[in-house]
């Protein structure tokens, strides 16, 4: 054991002096893993990143709400069958919300599309939000500047309006939004809060930082019919209770909706389980494909490692005859020349490595996200396994060489 | 004492269709601290008899007994072994490493014979000073004088206290005064008791030995002790 780690280490500090004398074949060489690992560490990083920014636009959003919609967001149902559901209505959700014991929290929601406009700045389809003052305890909102809209507001359906972070900056850049002015469609709005921004790109916009929130019996005054449908949103206690929550939500709403036993239920209750399994899908695939083109690019500097490394072989067919003749065994050249590939590789790793943290700091200004530890290791093991792997055959070639023919060779 | 015995040693090559007998039927005993040249014209077998000698070959048929091993037919590894341990190459074109200090070049046959560095280190400087290179032992080949080289070469050959030095024209790179030196250098290997192989086809090279082989087609021809004289001088 001692002879072989003795040799092992010797063979080491051979490798690293071929490596050195042959400097810029060595870095030619590892340019090729230094761009493979650099793009897998920094796919690896955008995928983390990707998932954090979800994760984060989903918790921002709550984890454990359930929304109540006459249409099921992620499912095969027809989606004609689910057309002709009656509305949920504004008055259900008051009954349903007498009714329900279990949850934290509820409010019901209507989007509506507006240009927002405070002077000169304007955001052309903005996603409102109508809601009640409840609203806000079902999410996990932090404001910049105010508050969210009272109780009262939210009955008298007064003008006011809670800016996302991103709208805010829009409309006023150099300015405090907190009680000015915005007009909705040319109806003004005052402005009683602003959200700190929550950070997920992956919500597009529904992401809150590009949403605007009003109370919304405004929705109703301004933009909507009164039957129009609304989503009810149920924030469960906590995740343990919601799916306790969910069968309680289910039966109050077959209750409020006066269905008999036998009849289906004409309502969803969805769940973000179902958004984190449709993003599973859509993001696996991307996912997948990102890693294999990567992987590609890894494989084509893995068969430039082999390329080269045969070529060093061919090259120094005299110096392996030279050190087969005065007693190198097969192992030994085979080991020499292993040690030489996964060191180059190793090094070329290392140095992808660094390049892939800088470059991701440049990626976290789009996307926040920064390089793991499992990506180092797995960077690192896949560099030192590229360079076993692509010199297994030259060393092979190496370590089988005639040493006769390889002190004749010129 | 034999340290090399061979036993009716053929080696043959297939070219083609064609067999070559390039050793046919070699016997031959070298003792202990010997000095023996291998003499003949290019064809004569010497280059075949010297790998064989050199454990860089196997002989087709024959024994081959070195230090009382029979080591006609070791596999490669072991073969090796023996090299690394018995036998010290000096070759016509000094077979450096061309990127390696003399230092590395001469530890190396110490780093394969699992030598441990201190130990290395010393035995490596002792080689380099006995070859009178003491105070080059960190400059690379290419910064050497061809006589410097082949210096390195034979404290490379000298390091791991070999057998049999095995020379394969030593002096053939060199010029004739340059050629001269190393031929002193191995005059005082061979005071030393070591037993020294010289494979040439110089007349006033050969006649340092105490004793010439002269092959032809694969066949001693003749197998003489030289008389003990003054050495020739060269162009004899």
């Amino acid at each position: 054991m001692r002879h072989h780690l003795f040799e092992w280490k010797e063979g080491l500090l051979i490798s690293l002096a071929a490596i050195r004398a042959n400097k810029g074949r060595s870095i030619l060489t590892m340019l090729g893993i230094v761009i493979g690992i650099c793009s897998v560490a920094l796919m690896a990083t955008a995928i983390n990143g990707i998932d954090k920014a979800f994760v984060n636009g989903i918790s921002a959003l709550g984890a454990d709400n359930l929304y109540i919609d006459k249409y099921a967001w992620f499912s095969d149902e027809d989606f004609f069958l689910m057309r002709n559901r009656k509305n949920v209505t504004l008055e259900q959700f008051e009954r349903f919300e007498k009714l329900a014991q279990l949850p934290l929290a509820v409010a019901p929601t209507i989007l509506t599309v507006h240009k927002v406009l405070a002077g000169d700045n304007y955001v052309e389809g903005t996603l409102m939000t109508g809601t009640t003052d409840g609203y806000v305890r079902t999410t996990n909102f932090n404001f910049a500047r105010g508050r969210f809209f009272s109780p009262l507001e939210s009955s008298g359906a007064r003008n006011v309006a809670v800016l996302g972070s991103e709208i805010a900056a829009h409309l006023f850049p150099r300015q405090d939004p907190l009680a000015q002015e915005v007009k909705i469609d040319s109806i003004p709005f005052r402005v009683v809060g602003v959200l700190e921004k929550q950070g997920s790109n992956m919500l597009g916009n529904f992401n809150p930082d590009n949403q605007v929130y009003i109370p919304i019996g405004t929705v109703f005054k301004y933009f909507r019919r009164d039957r129009d449908t609304v989503t009810i949103v149920v924030r469960a206690r906590n995740t343990a209770m919601t799916e306790a929550t969910k069968e309680e939500a289910i039966g109050m709403m077959r209750r409020v909706r006066g269905l008999l036993y036998d009849e289906k239920d004409d309502f969803s209750v969805n769940t973000q389980e179902g958004l984190t399994r449709e993003y599973d899908r859509v993001v696996g695939v991307i996912k997948l494909v990102g890693l294999f083109i990567t992987g590609l690019s890894l494989l084509v500097g893995a068969i430039g490692i082999m390329n080269i490394m045969f070529v060093s072989v061919k090259e120094r067919t005299r110096e392996i005859g030279i050190r087969k003749a005065i007693g190198a065994k097969k192992r030994t050249i085979m080991g020499q020349f292993l040690t030489e590939a996964a060191v180059i590789c190793l090094m070329g790793g290392l140095v992808g490595l660094v390049l892939a943290v800088l470059l991701s700091m440049l990626v976290n200004k789009f996307l926040p996200t920064s390089i793991q530890m499992n990506t180092v290791v797995l960077a690192i093991s896949i560099s030192l396994l590229t360079g076993i792997v692509s010199g297994l055959a030259p060393a092979w070639t190496a370590a089988k060489m005639d040493p006769v023919e390889a002190l004749r060779y010129e | 004492m034999n340290i090399i015995n061979f036993e009716n040693i053929s080696r043959v090559y297939q070219v083609g269709s064609e067999e070559v007998h390039a050793l046919d039927n070699v016997s031959l005993k070298i003792d202990r601290n010997e000095y023996v040249a291998i003499m003949g014209p290019s064809g004569s077998g010497k280059s075949t008899l010297m790998n064989i000698l050199g454990c860089l070959d196997t002989p087709t048929s024959g024994k081959y007994d070195l230090k009382g091993t029979d080591v006609s037919d070791m596999s490669d590894n072991e073969l090796a072994e023996v090299r690394n341990r018995e036998i010290g190459f000096v070759f016509q074109t000094f077979n450096l490493l061309p990127r390696a200090t003399s230092f590395h070049n001469v530890e190396l046959p110490l780093i394969y014979a699992g030598i441990p560095a201190a130990e290395r280190r010393a035995k490596a400087e002792q080689a380099l000073a006995s070859v009178g290179l003491k105070d080059r032992m960190l400059h690379k080949p290419n910064e050497l004088s061809g006589g410097q080289r082949q210096r390195v070469a034979v404290a490379r050959a000298l390091v791991v206290g070999p057998s049999i030095i095995l020379a394969d024209e030593p002096t053939g790179n060199l010029d004739s005064k340059t050629g001269e030196d190393i031929m002193v250098l191995f005059q005082e290997i061979y005071k030393l008791g070591n037993t020294i192989i010289l494979v040439t086809h110089e007349e006033y090279i050969a006649n340092h030995a105490k004793r010439v082989i002269r092959l032809l087609d694969g066949r001693i021809e003749s197998d003489s002790q030289v008389a003990e004289r003054a050495v020739p001088k060269r162009g004899n």
